[in-house]
């Protein structure tokens, strides 16, 4: 259908905002400390953070994917919520390198 | 597109409001149309030509969002096109609560199938921190200041479930920010019921309360465990389940941490408003009985 009255927005347009550029610090994801459960890209407000397959593993017999945290660094604000509710403790928060004096 | 709302979106670092969303059109699977009347997620969503939205969208006045969704339902029954998505409206809590507040009733009143979901934010936070009618007691906005005599907003919360509850509506809830997975499942059972659905998610803002952008989640636990704010879950009248409280912690926790109410520790009617709160977290602790 085609409408022809009011603004019409496209969907996700918004990804034309590039919104990396506002915080301070950024988060650094410690692959070692993730165990990939998923909690920080469940609260992420800017979607973010998501969950990227590394490997494979076997678990009694079954083969599992491992999963980590990647940032993308294109949309991040560093608010700083996936290290506050991070459970292992794997995001640490980061001056970034311009605003290092 | 995982969450059907995109990055690159206008809200302030650390804001609560793209939590509930993007969870709640997670749950949904995306098979929605949204009513957005105005407010901070109308504003940081819907610019023009940078929608963040993967959803079919409509922005509405700031009253009318509940008759705008109750008219989408109804086109949708007579074009027999009523698989293809729930109708789903995103307010914030001024325009449920106050301007709203009519539309809403009559919804309600006629049972349409929408689900009506009120982001609690406890004030106009997109005008910047004018009162509403889900403004805490004792909280400090541009209208109800902080003076000499009065100690920020004289008066009490709205009870907003009560209002829902007393229209008859079969699926009445409220959630928190802080307990995301809880809020998709409250969608997904909400979405069986045929008729009106009203949850109230308590989002905190980060400008308007004074707190840090790393703070939301923490604040909005301590919301829920100071039993200021009672997660609870009404089926057809009856109350099913609450989120129990292991140790009920005192308000004053939750509040300290806020600048909106940091006056209340130096105000000399400050002591009354803290105490009026505790007696209010008590009241729900009891009425819901929280405490595990």
């Amino acid at each position: 259908m085609k409408i022809t009255l009011g603004a019409v927005s496209k969907p996700y347009s918004a990804l034309k905002m590039k919104t990396g550029d506002w915080g301070t610090h950024w988060p650094k994801v410690d692959e070692e400390l993730c165990t990939g459960c998923g909690t920080c890209e469940m609260f992420c407000p800017d979607m973010c953070i998501e969950l990227v397959k590394v490997g494979e593993e076997e678990v009694n017999g079954k083969i599992k994917e491992i999963k980590k945290a990647k940032v993308n660094y294109d949309y991040c604000k560093g608010c700083g919520l996936c290290a506050e509710v991070c459970p292992t403790k794997a995001i640490k928060m980061e001056l970034k390198e311009i605003y290092k004096v | 597109m995982k969450f059907f709302f995109s990055s690159g979106h206008g809200a302030c670092p650390g804001c609560s409001l793209p939590i509930a969303v993007k969870n709640v059109l997670y749950a949904l699977e995306g098979k929605c149309f949204v009513v957005n009347p105005t407010g901070c997620l109308e504003i940081i969503s819907s610019q023009y030509d940078r929608s963040a939205w993967g959803v079919p969208y409509i922005h509405s006045l700031f009253e009318n969002a509940a008759a705008v969704a109750a008219g989408i339902e109804a086109a949708l029954k007579a074009l027999k096109r009523e698989d293809e998505g729930h109708v789903v409206v995103f307010a914030g809590d001024g325009a449920t609560a106050d301007i709203g507040v009519g539309c809403l009733s009559g919804m309600f009143d006629r049972n349409h199938d929408v689900l009506y979901i009120c982001l609690d934010n406890e004030a106009y936070q997109n005008t910047g921190n004018q009162q509403s009618g889900l403004t805490p007691p004792g909280s400090n906005t541009t209208t109800t200041p902080a003076g000499k005599l009065l100690p920020g907003k004289v008066g009490k919360k709205k009870d907003m479930v009560a209002f829902a509850l007393a229209h008859g509506v079969p699926y009445v809830a409220t959630a928190s920010v802080a307990y995301p997975t809880d809020i998709r499942r409250k969608v997904k059972r909400a979405v069986e019921f045929e008729g009106s659905k009203y949850i109230q998610i308590h989002c905190p803002c980060v400008t308007g309360w004074g707190i840090n952008s790393n703070e939301t989640i923490k604040v909005a636990k301590l919301a829920v465990e100071t039993a200021l704010y009672p997660i609870v879950e009404y089926e057809n009248g009856e109350l099913v389940r609450v989120r129990k409280i292991k140790e009920r912690k005192p308000v004053e926790e939750y509040l300290k941490i806020q600048r909106r109410f940091r006056h209340l520790f130096k105000h000399p009617k400050g002591k009354e408003i803290i105490e009026e709160l505790q007696r209010i977290a008590d009241e729900n602790a009891k009425r819901f009985g929280l405490d595990a």
